[in-house]
């Protein structure tokens, strides 16, 4: 299994108020460019007519040889009876192969525009001292997910597609419309005020099929470095799902200090 | 009160961890449950509300029926982005079209026909049929000539701009010559629409010079109409086999109505009675007040 190693800092350094922007933020920083670039591929061809990526989240043609298709969105196509044109389901293929290799939920970090509400929502919450509300069962995700299955096959149409916000969202940013704010500004009041880091780990069901996907991939996030940790508690405090921590670092029967 | 909890809790306690764990196994399936399934039947009941495609959006060419569409639309815009004219729109969150799906109106702007169909083409899913090759078979709609009391060519003007600007016309919309009883010698030249000819394109309505359209294209399942599959035509099964297939039947004469025709059987020969050759007409007097045949509009010279 191959991994990608995070140095895990020494003490003195990690806790040291002296490191750059960079260095305490690069992978917030990378994503948030992956996220925009993404975007922007999209966005180039209506913007200023070079088209890049063309569709959007969904199913879209990149450089037009390349065809993308979410295989969560053809899983429901499928569910309601219909076959698509091998377009769609080569789309599908390549989509599945590269989260199958490349695991963890890549596509919710590094490609959904959703997690910068729910981030600012965090944020949000932690600057205004909020500590009300109930936070669903993590599992209530897999339930949705298996409903947006279910609701396909008995109403034979894309069901989950009225309202979901992740290709809402991103769909509203590339065509331009308004009525996705509704739906996004939901997201960021039910995270800030009712569910502390709610939708994306407990309840969205595309977060859900990707991190199903991503748990027996070939490349993962790893610590192999965790004799060193020297329990700050740092990530626990930036992570949004420190959950995944514990058994990463502290797992009995690994080397932990 | 203290010690009644603290006894409650050792009760729950002393039942055993292994049925605690299991009631709060399943008190939290079931809350997930509960929410997952509210939250996936509203998403659903949300979807049937928006499941009839309203009057005036149109599907682009190509679009399965709106039924197997929804199934298939992925809402990814692809048509969109290829149509050279940029008709094509993906609907909002609200609209009264399903959320994301591709759709245009006729009145503010219509398809352009194009030959090669790029928007078939873009679609990934099969939602825009590749079996349409040509774009003269396409069903994006029916136009329906709506109001009869605004449409100019009906008040007998010649109007025609939904006939001239139609891109199948003489087959689509054609013109039928109408006698007109208001000025009792004019035609009126009302636009016909040819079902199995309209595209749907829109232009008709697009172009409609009324400040409301008095033609409109709605979508097929809306504007047109069907006979049941029992009826048969008489007249086309007495061509079709050369001749009635039950027979004579008695003609019966027709009564109840005032004016030349009243009490003649259908079949008999029309020696039109109360119309004088014109021979014998020209030299009676030309004041006498004639009946002309058809409605008596009353109007005067």
């Amino acid at each position: 299994m191959a991994a990608i190693p995070i140095p895990i800092k020494p003490a003195a350094e990690a806790c040291a108020p002296a490191r750059s922007l960079w260095q305490r933020q690069r992978w917030l920083i990378l994503r948030r460019s992956s996220q925009l670039l993404i975007l922007l591929a999209f966005l180039s061809g209506p913007w200023f007519g070079l088209w890049i990526a063309k569709g959007n989240l969904s199913s879209s043609l990149t450089l037009g040889v390349l065809p993308l298709t979410d295989p969560l969105l053809l899983l429901q196509t499928l569910a309601t009876g219909h076959v698509p044109y091998a377009a769609a389901l080569t789309g599908a293929a390549i989509v599945l192969v590269f989260y199958l290799l490349f695991g963890g939920r890549i596509f919710c970090s590094w490609v959904c525009p959703v997690n910068v509400v729910t981030d600012a929502a965090a944020w949000s919450r932690r600057r205004l001292g909020i500590k009300t509300g109930r936070v669903p069962d993590a599992d209530t995700r897999y339930w949705l997910l298996g409903g947006t299955l279910v609701a396909s096959a008995l109403t034979g149409t894309l069901a989950w597609e009225w309202v979901n916000p992740v290709s809402l969202f991103h769909r509203a940013l590339i065509f331009g419309m308004g009525g996705a704010v509704l739906v996004i500004g939901g997201i960021f009041l039910y995270d800030l005020l009712v569910a502390s880091r709610g939708w994306c780990g407990h309840l969205c069901p595309v977060g859900a099929f990707y991190g199903l996907l991503g748990k027996t991939a070939l490349v993962r996030v790893a610590a192999p470095n965790r004799k060193a940790c020297d329990d700050c508690m740092d990530c626990f405090t930036v992570c949004p799902e420190p959950q995944v921590i514990r058994p990463a670092l502290k797992k009995v029967g690994q080397e932990s200090p | 009160m203290d010690t009644g909890k603290k006894t409650a809790r050792k009760v729950t306690e002393a039942v055993s961890p292994a049925s605690a764990a299991r009631r709060k196994f399943i008190n939290s399936v079931a809350a997930a449950a509960g929410g997952g399934c509210l939250l996936a039947l509203g998403a659903g009941l949300y979807s049937k509300s928006t499941s009839a495609l309203p009057a005036q959006a149109l599907r682009p060419p190509g679009a399965l029926p709106e039924a197997d569409f929804l199934a298939a639309c992925v809402r990814c815009g692809l048509c969109v982005r290829d149509c050279p004219y940029d008709i094509l729109k993906l609907s909002d969150l609200g609209d009264t079209v399903a959320t994301g799906t591709p759709y245009f109106t006729a009145r503010k702007i219509a398809c352009e026909m194009c030959e090669d169909i790029p928007c078939v083409k873009a679609c990934p899913t099969g939602a825009l049929d590749r079996e349409l090759t040509d774009i003269n078979q396409a069903q994006m709609g029916l136009a329906a000539l709506v109001d009869h009391e605004s449409c100019l060519n009906f008040l007998g003007l010649r109007c025609d701009v939904c006939y001239r600007v139609c891109p199948v016309i003489d087959k689509a919309i054609t013109l039928e010559t109408q006698h007109n009883p208001r000025s009792d010698r004019h035609a009126m030249l009302l636009p016909t629409v040819h079902s199995d000819h309209c595209t749907g394109c829109g232009k008709c309505e697009k172009s409609c010079v009324l400040p409301e359209a008095a033609i409109k294209v709605f979508p097929r399942a809306l504007a047109q109409g069907a006979l049941p599959a029992h009826y048969r035509k008489g007249w086309e099964e007495k061509a079709r086999h050369g001749g009635s297939l039950i027979g004579e039947q008695v003609e019966l004469p027709v009564r109840g109505f005032e004016g030349p025709t009243a009490g003649r059987s259908a079949t008999e020969t029309v020696l039109a009675p109360s119309a004088p050759a014109p021979a014998v007409q020209a030299p009676s007097a030309p004041a006498a007040p004639k009946t002309p045949p058809g409605i008596n509009s009353r109007w005067k010279p």
